[in-house]
C-alpha cells in the first residue's frame, strides 16, 4: 500500500466518520434525555436520503405520506388520552402541533417538488419533512414508556426500527435511490482529490456541532434538556416538561438524521433499508462514548469510519462483518468499568 | 381426582389431539406446514424463556444459533454423505461451543449493553454466513436430505411434523424441569441485581452462562430440524429480523412461561402468514410488509401488556374453574414431598468463645469519603454483637466488606483467623457467613419456600444436566425439606406456599432470616432485623435469636432500636462517621459518654 492509498482511505475513512458522528451525536443526546437507544435512527437516515432523491427528479417523497400517517397516530393518542377533557383550546393546540405541521409541509412539498429549485432548497425541503417524525415517534411508542426501564425501551426501540423499515419499504419501493452532489466544485489537496461532497459533508459535521454546543451551553431550551438528561424528577419539579424535552431531542436527531441522509444520498445508492446498518455504525461510536461523552463519540465514529475504509479495501466483502465485531471488546469494557447499578432489569 | 392428575390428563388430551391433527382426513398440507413452522419457533422462543423472561438476559441474537445448527447439519449431509440424525450431536456441539465463547464475552455486559452486544455479533454472524465458501456464500447448500425414519423418506410435512413437535415437547418438559431444580432457583435469581444470589454462593456468571446455552441449544435444534424441512439453507433466516421475531413470540405469550412461548410462537406464525398473504395484496406491492405489524405489536405489548397473554389467559382459566388453579408446580411437588427424607449435613459449630471474626483497622475509602475508618473488633463464636451508629455511620459498608460485596481499601478481615477480605461474596458464603439486606432482596414471584431454599445453594451439587434429566429429585427433596424446616423455624409456615410479594415487609424480613439460615451458618449477618416489624413481632424475633444463639449460632447484628438491642446483644460495638468510638457490654455502651455525643449532640 503506497502513501497515495493511505491517504485516499483516511480521507474516504474521515467522511464516512463524520456522518457517524453526527449520528453518533444525535443518539448520545436521544439517550440523554429519554433513555431510549434510538435503534430507528437509521430510518431518519434512510428517509432523508430516499426524500432528497425523490425531489431530485421532481417527483413528491414517499415521506410525506409516511409524516402523514406518524402524524396521525400521534394525533390519535393525544385525543385518546385527553378524551375525558377535550375542550377547544385542547383542540387549537393539537391543531398546531399534530395537524398543521404535516399539512403545511405537505401542501409545500406538493407545489415544489415538480418546480425542481435546485440541491440546497431541496435538501432543506427534505429535512423539513423528515425531522417532525422524531416528535411523533415519541409521542406514538416512547411517551406512553417514559417511566420504563432502559431495556423495555430498547425493545420498543426495535419495534419502532422494525415498523418504520416496514413504512419506508411500503412508502419508497425496493428499488435504490440516489441523489446528485450537493456541491460540484472540489480540489486537489497533494495528490488526493477532495470532493465537492466531501466538503459538504465536513462543513455539516463541523457546523452541526458548533450549533449543539451553543444551543446546550447558552439557550434556556437547550438547558432545559440538559436538566432532564441529569434527573428527569428534579427537572420536572423546577417545570421542565420532560414529555416536551423528549419529543426536542427527538426532533433534533430526526433532523440530524435527514442530515446524514441528505449528505450521503449523492455518495451511495440508499435502500429503504439501508439506514439501519448505517445507524448501527454511529452507534458503534456512540457506545464507545458510554452513550454520555459528546467529545469521545464524535472521535471514535470518526475512528469507525476509518476502521470501515481500511476493511473495505483489505476484506471489503467481510467489512460490516469487521465494524460489528470491534463492538464487542469495546461493550466489555464499558461493562466491567461501569459502575454497578443494577437496579433496572 | 387430584388436580395434579387432572393437569396431567389435560396435557395428555393434548398431546393425542396434537398426534391426530396430521392424519384427520382432510387436513391441508398448508395447515400442517405452518405448524411446523410454529414449532421451530416455539422451540427457540422457549430457549428464550429462559434466558429472557426468566434470566432476565435480552437477546436479539437467538436466529444466528439457528443458523450453526442449519449450516453444520447442511455441510454434513451434503459434503459428508452422513445421516442427518447422526449430525445432531455436532450440531449442538457446534452451536454449544458457539454459544459458549459468545457467551463468555456477552454475560459480562451489564444492563443494555448486553442486548446491544446480540445485536452486534447477530449482524457480523448473519453477514458472515453469507460470506463464507464452505456455505456457497449467499446461494446457501441446496439438496439438504430430508430425515428418514424406518426406510421412509420424510419429505412432506405430515412427516417432520412429528419429529418437530416431538422436539417442542422434549424442550418445553426440559425446561420446566430445569426451572424446577436447584440451578432453576439460582436462575431466577438472576432477575434485579442478582447480589442476594451471589451472596449464596451462586456464581451468576456461571448461571448466566448455562442459561445463555442452553438457550443457544434449542435455536441449534430449531435450526437443525429446519435444515431438514426446507431442505435448502441459506442465510437469510438467520438475520436480527428473525431474532426480532423471536423476542416477539416471547414477549407476546409472556416471556416468563413455557406454554406462553409456544403460545406467542403460534401466533406470530399465524399473523405472519396471515399478513404476508393480506398486506402485499391491500398495499398492491411485494415486500414483508409484516414488520410493519409486527413492531407496531411488539410497542403496544411493552405499552399494554407486559407480561404477555399467558398470564392472563391463565387467570382467566383460574376465574372459570377455581379448582384447577394451583400456586406452581414447584408448591405441588412440596406438598407429596414425604416428610421424612434424610436431613442434609450440617457443619460443626465452632466451640463458644473462639474469635471467629476479626476486622483489623479495616478501611473503605470512595473517592475522597471515608466511609469506613481503620475499625477494628471482633466476634467470638456464640454471641450477639450489635454494631450500631448513627445513619451513614458507615455499618452497611461494614457488613458490604465482611461479606465481600466490596474489597477494603485497607485492612484486614479475617474469618477463623483465615484472611476473607477481598475474597468474592460466594466465596465468603461458602465459609459459612450468611446474611440479610437492609432492603429486602427476595424474588417477588418466586413463593417463599423457593426463596429460601436458594439460601441451600451450596448445599446441594446437582447441576443443570441433571435436572433436566430429573435425576436431582432425592437431592431436591432433601434441599425442600430443609427450606421449609427453616420457615417453620421462623414461624412461616403458613406462608410457605405463597409468593414472597404477598409478605409483609416485617415477614419478608423473617424470610430473610430463614434463608440465611438455610446456609447452614456459623455466622450470621443480620442487617436491620427488626425495621418494619411490630412490638410483638420484635419480642418473638429476640426470642428466636436468642434460641439460634443457644444452639451455638454466632450472629453480628445491625440495628436501629435501641431496647431490642440492649435486651439481646452481649456486645455492642458503635461507629459514628466511620469509626469505632466505644465498644462494650450494653451497660457499659449506655453510659459512654462517646455515644451519648453521638446520638444525642454534643454537650453545648
Amino acid at each position: 500500500m503506497d502513501t497515495t492509498i493511505l491517504l485516499f482511505l483516511l480521507q474516504d475513512g474521515v467522511t464516512n466518520g463524520a456522518i457517524y458522528a453526527l449520528l453518533a451525536l444525535a443518539l448520545v443526546l436521544v439517550f440523554a434525555v429519554t433513555r431510549v437507544i434510538l435503534v430507528p435512527q437509521g430510518e431518519f437516515v434512510t428517509c432523508g436520503a430516499l426524500t432528497l432523491a425523490m425531489l431530485d427528479v421532481g417527483r413528491v417523497p414517499g415521506t410525506v405520506g409516511l409524516l402523514v400517517v406518524l402524524a396521525g397516530l400521534a394525533l390519535a393518542i393525544e385525543v385518546w388520552s385527553h378524551r375525558r377533557r377535550l375542550s377547544l383550546k385542547l383542540a387549537r393546540r393539537l391543531a398546531f402541533a399534530f395537524v398543521l405541521p404535516p399539512l403545511v409541509i405537505a401542501a409545500l412539498t406538493w407545489w415544489l417538488a415538480p418546480l425542481r429549485l435546485g440541491v440546497l432548497p431541496q435538501a432543506l425541503l427534505a429535512i423539513a419533512i423528515v425531522a417532525p417524525m422524531g416528535p411523533y415517534l415519541y409521542r406514538v411508542a416512547f411517551q406512553p414508556l417514559a417511566e420504563a426501564s432502559v431495556l423495555v425501551l430498547l425493545i420498543a426501540a426495535v419495534g419502532a426500527h422494525f415498523s418504520l423499515t416496514g413504512l419506508c419499504l411500503l412508502f419508497f419501493g425496493p428499488e435504490g435511490m440516489r441523489a446528485g452532489p450537493l456541491l460540484t466544485t472540489g480540489f486537489t489537496a497533494g495528490p488526493i482529490p477532495v470532493s465537492g461532497q466531501s466538503i459538504a459533508i465536513y462543513l455539516a459535521a463541523v457546523g452541526l456541532m458548533a450549533g449543539l454546543y451553543l444551543f446546550f451551553g447558552r439557550t434556556l431550551l437547550g438547558k432545559a434538556l440538559r436538566a432532564t438528561a441529569v434527573n428527569r424528577l428534579g427537572a420536572r419539579l423546577v417545570g421542565v416538561r420532560t414529555a416536551l424535552s423528549g419529543q426536542l431531542a427527538f426532533l433534533i436527531a430526526a433532523a440530524m438524521g435527514a442530515l446524514s441522509g441528505v449528505l450521503i444520498a449523492p455518495v451511495t445508492t440508499v435502500f429503504y433499508d439501508s439506514g439501519f446498518l448505517i445507524g448501527l455504525k454511529g452507534f458503534v461510536a456512540a457506545i464507545v462514548g458510554g452513550l454520555v461523552s459528546y467529545p469521545l463519540a464524535a472521535a471514535a465514529a470518526v475512528f469507525v469510519g476509518i476502521v470501515e475504509a481500511f476493511a473495505s479495501f483489505w476484506a471489503s466483502s467481510f467489512k460490516e462483518i469487521i465494524v460489528f465485531t470491534i463492538i464487542i471488546p469495546v461493550l466489555l469494557v464499558r461493562s466491567l468499568t461501569a459502575t454497578h447499578t443494577e437496579d433496572e432489569e | 381426582m387430584s388436580k395434579a392428575f387432572a393437569g396431567r390428563a389435560a396435557l395428555a388430551a393434548l398431546v393425542v389431539v396434537a398426534a391426530l391433527l396430521p392424519v384427520l382426513p382432510g387436513m391441508p398440507v398448508f395447515w400442517i406446514t405452518l405448524l411446523n413452522n410454529m414449532g421451530l419457533g416455539a422451540l427457540v422462543a422457549i430457549g428464550l424463556v429462559v434466558l429472557t423472561g426468566v434470566g432476565g438476559l435480552t437477546s436479539f441474537g437467538q436466529a444466528a444459533f439457528c443458523g450453526f445448527g442449519a449450516f453444520t447439519t447442511a455441510v454434513l449431509t451434503t459434503r459428508f454423505g452422513w445421516s442427518p440424525w447422526a449430525t445432531l450431536p455436532v450440531a449442538l456441539a457446534i452451536t454449544g461451543a458457539a454459544a459458549l465463547v459468545l457467551g463468555l464475552l456477552t454475560v459480562r455486559l451489564s444492563g443494555h449493553y448486553l442486548p446491544l452486544g446480540t445485536i452486534a455479533w447477530g449482524l457480523s454472524l448473519y453477514f458472515l454466513f453469507g460470506e463464507l465458501e464452505l456455505f456457497h456464500r449467499h446461494d446457501g447448500i441446496t439438496g439438504v436430505p430430508p430425515f428418514n425414519l424406518a426406510g421412509w423418506d420424510l419429505y412432506d410435512s405430515r412427516g417432520i411434523y412429528y419429529v418437530i413437535w416431538a422436539c417442542v415437547l422434549l424442550a418445553a418438559l426440559a425446561t420446566r424441569h430445569l426451572l424446577d431444580s436447584r440451578t432453576g432457583r439460582a436462575i431466577r435469581a438472576l432477575r434485579g441485581g442478582a447480589l442476594a444470589a451471589e451472596s449464596f454462593g451462586v456464581s451468576t456468571t456461571r448461571v448466566k452462562l448455562i442459561v445463555f446455552v442452553y438457550a443457544a441449544l434449542l435455536a441449534g435444534v430449531a435450526g437443525w430440524l429446519y435444515a431438514h424441512m426446507q431442505r435448502a439453507v441459506n442465510q437469510t433466516p438467520f438475520g436480527i429480523n428473525a431474532g426480532i421475531e423471536y423476542l416477539l413470540m416471547a414477549v407476546l405469550g409472556g416471556a416468563g412461561h413455557v406454554g406462553g412461548a409456544i403460545l406467542g410462537a403460534g401466533l406470530v406464525t399465524l399473523l405472519k402468514d396471515q399478513l404476508q398473504r393480506i398486506l402485499p395484496a391491500l398495499l398492491g406491492a411485494k415486500g414483508n410488509y409484516e414488520t410493519i405489524v409486527f413492531g407496531a405489536l411488539l410497542i403496544l405489548l411493552l405499552q399494554t401488556a407486559r407480561e404477555g397473554l399467558w398470564p392472563r389467559l391463565a387467570a382467566l382459566v383460574a376465574r372459570e374453574h377455581p379448582s384447577s388453579r394451583k400456586p406452581s408446580p414447584q408448591g405441588e411437588a412440596i406438598r407429596d414431598l414425604p416428610k421424612q427424607v434424610a436431613p442434609l449435613p450440617t457443619r460443626a459449630m465452632p466451640r463458644a468463645g473462639e474469635p471467629l471474626l476479626t476486622l483489623t483497622k479495616a478501611r473503605k475509602t470512595f473517592g475522597g469519603l471515608v466511609a469506613v475508618n481503620d475499625v477494628s473488633f471482633e466476634v467470638r463464636a456464640g454471641e450477639i454483637v450489635a454494631l450500631i451508629g448513627p445513619n451513614g455511620a458507615g455499618k452497611s459498608t461494614i457488613f458490604n466488606l465482611v461479606t465481600g460485596v466490596l474489597p477494603p481499601t485497607a485492612g484486614e478481615i479475617a474469618f477463623k483467623g483465615e484472611r476473607i477480605s477481598g475474597r468474592s461474596p460466594q466465596a465468603v458464603a461458602a465459609r459459612g457467613i450468611a446474611r440479610t439486606f437492609q432492603h429486602v432482596n427476595l424474588q417477588p414471584t418466586m413463593s417463599v419456600l423457593e426463596n429460601v431454599a436458594l439460601g441451600a445453594h451450596l448445599r446441594g451439587h446437582k447441576g443443570a444436566a441433571a435436572s433436566i434429566a430429573r435425576v436431582d429429585r432425592a437431592e431436591e427433596a432433601r434441599l425442600m425439606a430443609e427450606a421449609a424446616r427453616q420457615i417453620e423455624r421462623m414461624g412461616l409456615s403458613a406462608h410457605m406456599h405463597r409468593p414472597a410479594g404477598s409478605l409483609s415487609l416485617g415477614q419478608l424480613r423473617i424470610v430473610e432470616i430463614a434463608r440465611a439460615l438455610c446456609l447452614d451458618p456459623v455466622l450470621l449477618l443480620l442487617d436491620e432485623p427488626a425495621a418494619g416489624l411490630r412490638h410483638m413481632e420484635k419480642r418473638e424475633l429476640a426470642d428466636t435469636l436468642a434460641g439460634l444463639r443457644a444452639q451455638g449460632l454466632t450472629i453480628l447484628l445491625v440495628e436501629h432500636d435501641m431496647s431490642f438491642v440492649m435486651g439481646l446483644a452481649d456486645r455492642i460495638v458503635v461507629v459514628d462517621f466511620g469509626t469505632r468510638i466505644a465498644e462494650g457490654s450494653p451497660a457499659q455502651v449506655r453510659a459512654d459518654p462517646a455515644v451519648i455525643e453521638a446520638y444525642l449532640g454534643g454537650v453545648a
